[in-house]
């Protein structure tokens, strides 16, 4: 794996040998000595254009028990300036030897364009970029449903403990809320189709994209529906922002409490699910607006795994990237070499 | 976590050409029995000892040692002192190789502190990977004794190591392959050595290069 | 004025029989069967070879971004004249979206003025419709008319005239000297913050959308009020499927509309913003395939009257970085006769003759240009392009006559190639490259850049 930029390039192959490996990791962690020298004398770079701190500590914590050299490179003062801030910085990281780059952007894009323009040669993790792709949100996500439903109970009939090595063929997952502008519905739909589950996009009509028909899931506007007659395995809820209630004749919604009238998981519609049904949620939480005090303290809730889980698939994924041959790719002519290559043990 | 990757020396069976068996399944057996003989000699009886093997092959192997420690000595149980040890994140060349898939490290029951462990691999070469292989076992507890077992020893050490338990002595050319292929991996039991012509290629590897 | 002679041996006037055409005092002083004609040999007669090459009028753009004044770090007047005499033009009309607005006489006059300095094209200055492209209030748009500049195109493009009652008012006062008002058409309210076609790939990829009514919402409202005050519209890059419908439908009414289509809306479309590469960012955005049929239907069967340039350079800074950050436009003016002849004249959709209508005939009628789009014949001045149609390149944006680089066809293959341009008589191309004006002002201006 040279990159991970978005979860439509996945193979379901890739994708499985992710989910694996972050079990692998995750056993790590419960473990005394969490450090493992793994990416040592590697330097993973935080590059964030948009504050996010959750994500940026789960990154980092992720490079650190991999004992990876990290530094975080905050350049939210670009997100007006335009120019060649993101050029700039990109040539400035490979001067640095940075052998990945983990890059949260506003600009849907951007991780795209540090992979692909020739600025620098390391490898480009996409934690989040605009309103297209957050890979390792959807990927925590799948594992996260595959540890539950993985094994007795759930739906799932193959792989071992805690789902190693399964899919998710014929698990029912409801995404409920911003579709339009989440990068973690985006991810999370195409994920969960490569990994054979089956997804329900469900939303007010104003906040499902136009040109949706074509994705690989269905759409419905009635939550209560969904819950009741689809009895979906796992139910995700979206992040509602504010930005999105405001704006006068722009506001996607009519109020706040329309929304959680119509969108909101409560105690309620957490009785419509069956037994074995999860409750997810990205973070961070609008209690009482997307979801309820009730339902996101409910013993359905696996919402703190799903942060822990996203220690060890970040640690998976920088693992993947940073080692094996591929990685090594050669530095692209129009660049100049790094001040400083890393060096490694020496003969084999 | 497949076939695939095990360690050097150990190839997928399926690309074995012809080569020399130099060990037959019933040395192979009878090796296992006295390296299980000598565990217990030397660690005075089996109470304290816990095995663990090297994916791939040194798990089956470990696999095997246990039965066999456990009719010796009735105080080892192999539900309880049998585990195996992935080494794949320790390891000082994970650049040089393709990405190799984290394995699964599963310790005994039993623990492993305060225990003799007896780490069980099928060949000893450069000894990189015991290298690794104590580095993890220093993040995982503080054992009593580590001791090593290894089917076969074929020289070209690269480090301070050496091996406390071996089953066949195998002097080789740094060129040569050796195989250790398993009836629960490989279909049957042997070790086979091939590539005996120094410098000498297989035809179907000498286009490539 | 010039005093050399030009004779082009075996060209093809508008595509059809071969003749020999002979270029003298700025006009054209002989058309007839080839070796009919006989111009003694000297200093001043230059023979060029012109066989199986066709013979246009010189090409007319309606729609063209020359930058100056105030971003002369993308282009100037200078060099993107010289870009269009290169890509077979022989006059253009400047957008309005300088710095200063082109919204009073000065400015007009100003951009002309340089145009004439350069000496590479004729260009007409396009006057804003409002003051500052503000949307507010009227541009004087009568003593721009009046100028030296002689305005009759007149356009807030970049920017949509949306208010309803400006939009009429502008569309009536540009009556009284047969001015055009040239909508860029753009909903605000539908575009605030849009970054492409909105639609399959936009959902995908994640980059707000622009919906196609947003351009068709201004072109229905636009329409209806043309016919109701009874003045003429034209429609900026028209680019949806929907649009081409709307115009097809105005002009069976026998309302006074024409429609523009750009080369690129011809050719490319929004999957390509799959790559993330601003250089694909264009206002109004590339659309679907569906949309590029439309709009080469709309060509070819006349609902859309011209092909403009919506020539658009920016500067690196303002492309090498995020697209949500990039500028929107693309260049056109090197490229628009090729896309054309690929799109249209190679797929038998259009003849040269009808290239030289939506190249040329047309955009001059509709800028109320004289002595431009002229037909083919003895005595009519002699703005020519000679292409030859066998030709083909592979596009190199670094070697473009035009100071920006944002060429969205560059690594391509495109067909045809100008082989010359005359303005007035004079070659502003020859042998396919830039021939500098003799003239010292503009020779120091051209060597500026």
């Amino acid at each position: 794996m040279r990159h991970l930029l978005s979860t439509a390039d996945l193979a379901k192959d890739e994708a499985i040998e992710l989910l694996d490996t972050a079990a692998q990791m995750a056993a790590t962690q419960s473990r005394e000595i969490k450090k493992l020298p793994t990416l040592r004398g590697r330097t993973v770079v935080n590059l964030f254009f948009e504050d996010s701190t959750r994500t940026r500590i789960s990154f980092e914590t992720a490079a650190k028990r991999l004992s990876a050299d990290v530094i975080n490179f905050s350049a939210k003062g670009s997100s007006v300036s335009k120019g060649e801030s993101l050029k700039d910085t990109a040539l400035t990281l490979h001067a640095m030897g940075a052998d990945a780059v983990v890059v949260r952007h506003w600009a849907s894009g951007a991780p795209y364009q540090l992979a692909h323009a020739g600025w620098l040669d390391a490898a480009v993790l996409n934690a989040g970029d605009g309103t297209h792709m957050h890979p390792t949100q959807a990927l925590l996500d799948a594992y996260t449903i595959r540890r539950h439903l993985g094994g007795h109970g759930g739906g799932l009939r193959r792989g071992g403990d805690d789902g190693v090595g399964a899919d998710l063929a014929g698990v029912k997952v409801a995404i409920v809320g911003d579709v339009l502008h989440s990068r973690v519905a985006r991810a999370n739909v195409w994920l969960l189709r490569t990994l054979g589950a089956e997804v329900t996009l469900v939303s007010p009509p104003t906040l499902l994209p136009v040109g949706v028909e074509s994705w690989p899931c269905r759409t419905s506007y009635d939550l209560d529906a969904t819950l009741a007659d689809w009895q979906p395995d796992a139910v995700m809820m979206l992040r509602v922002q504010r930005e999105r209630m405001s704006g006068g004749a722009g506001a996607f919604f009519p109020s706040p409490l329309e929304y959680t009238r119509y969108f909101g998981l409560d105690g309620r519609r957490l009785a419509l699910l069956p037994a074995h049904s999860i409750v997810m949620h990205p973070g961070p939480m609008n209690r009482g607006l997307e979801i309820s005090a009730e339902a996101a303290d409910s013993d359905r809730a696996v919402i703190v795994e799903q942060v822990a889980n996203g220690v060890a698939v970040r640690m998976a994924s920088l693992y993947l990237l940073l080692s094996g041959t591929a990685s090594s790719a050669a530095v692209p002519a129009s660049l100049p070499a790094p001040v400083s290559s890393t060096t490694e043990g020496t003969a084999l | 976590m497949t076939a695939g990757t095990g360690m050097p020396g150990t190839p997928d069976p399926r690309d074995v050409p012809e080569g020399t068996v130099v060990l037959g399944a019933s040395d192979v057996a009878r090796a296992l029995t006295r390296i299980a003989h000598e565990i217990v000699e030397r660690a005075k009886g089996a109470q304290d000892v816990v095995l663990l093997g090297i994916p791939t092959r040194g798990v089956t192997l470990a696999a095997r040692l246990a039965q066999r420690l456990a009719s010796i000595d009735p105080a080892f149980d192999p539900e309880r002192d049998l585990g195996e040890l992935d080494v794949t994140m320790y390891r000082d060349d994970l650049r040089r190789q393709p990405t190799r898939a984290v394995g699964v490290t599963r310790l005994p029951a039993a623990g492993i502190e305060g225990k003799t462990v007896v780490l069980v691999d099928d060949v000893l070469f450069s000894g990189r990977t015991i290298r690794a292989a104590l580095d993890a076992i220093g993040d995982l507890g503080r054992p009593q004794a580590v001791r090593l077992a290894c089917l076969v020893d074929r020289g070209h050490r690269e480090l301070p190591i050496r091996p406390d338990f071996v089953g066949k002595n195998l002097p080789t050319a740094q060129t040569e392959r050796v195989r250790v292929l398993l009836a629960e991996v490989d279909g049957s039991d042997a070790v086979v050595i091939s590539g005996r012509e120094p410098g000498a290629a297989a035809p179907g590897e000498g286009d490539q290069r | 004025m010039t005093t050399t002679t030009y004779v082009l041996r075996g060209a093809r006037p508008l595509g059809g029989e071969p003749a020999d055409v002979v270029l003298a005092d700025g006009v054209i002083t002989q058309v007839a069967a080839p070796g009919a004609v006989d111009v003694p040999a000297g200093d001043d007669v230059v023979e060029i070879a012109a066989d199986g090459h066709v013979l246009l009028p010189g090409l007319v753009d309606l729609h063209t971004h020359l930058r100056e004044p105030g971003r002369e770090d993308a282009e100037t007047v200078a060099s993107g004249t010289r870009a269009a005499a290169v890509g077979g033009f022989t006059a253009v009309h400047a957008m309005a979206n300088t710095s200063p607005v082109a919204d009073t006489a000065g400015v007009v006059e100003q951009v002309w003025r340089l145009g004439q300095e350069a000496g590479w094209v004729d260009v007409h200055p396009v006057g804003a419709v409002t003051v500052g492209l503000g949307g507010e209030r009227l541009a004087e748009l009568g003593a721009m008319a009046d100028s030296a500049a002689r305005v009759r195109v007149f356009s807030d493009d970049g920017k949509c005239v949306h208010d309803p009652i400006l939009m009429r008012r502008a569309l009536e006062y540009v009556k009284a000297f047969d001015g055009v008002v040239a909508q860029h058409a753009q909903e605000p309210r539908l575009t605030e913050g849009a970054q492409m076609n909105e639609g399959v790939v936009s959902a995908e990829i994640g980059l707000a959308g622009w919906p196609a009514v947003a351009e068709e919402a201004i072109i229905a409202r636009d329409v209806l009020l043309a016919e109701h005050v009874g003045s003429r519209l034209h429609v900026c890059h028209l680019s949806t499927a929907g649009s081409v419908e709307i115009v097809r439908w105005a002009k069976g009414r026998g309302i006074d509309v024409t429609a523009e289509v750009t080369p690129h809306h011809l050719i490319l479309t929004d999957e390509l913003a799959r790559t993330y590469d601003p250089t694909y960012k264009v206002n109004p955005p590339l659309r679907t395939a569906e949309d590029v049929e439309a709009v080469r239907q709309g060509l070819a069967d006349g609902t859309i009257d011209i092909v403009a340039t919506d020539h658009a350079p920016h500067t690196r800074e303002d492309k090498d970085c995020e697209w949500g950050a990039a500028a929107f436009g693309m260049t056109g003016l090197e490229t628009a006769l090729a896309v054309v002849q690929q799109t249209m004249v190679d797929t038998g959709r259009l003849s040269w003759a009808d290239v030289a209508r939506v190249l040329s005939t047309n955009p001059a009628r509709i800028g109320r240009v004289a002595d431009h789009g002229r037909p083919v014949e003895v005595g009519e001045p002699a703005n020519l392009t000679l292409v030859d149609p066998a030709a083909s390149r592979t596009v190199d944006g670094a070697a473009q006559a035009t100071a920006s680089g944002n060429t969205p066809f560059a690594g391509r293959e495109l067909p045809g190639r100008v082989v010359a341009t005359f303005l007035r008589g004079r070659a502003t191309v020859l042998d396919g490259a830039p021939v500098e004006p003799a003239a010292a002002p503009a020779a120091q201006r051209g060597g500026a850049r």
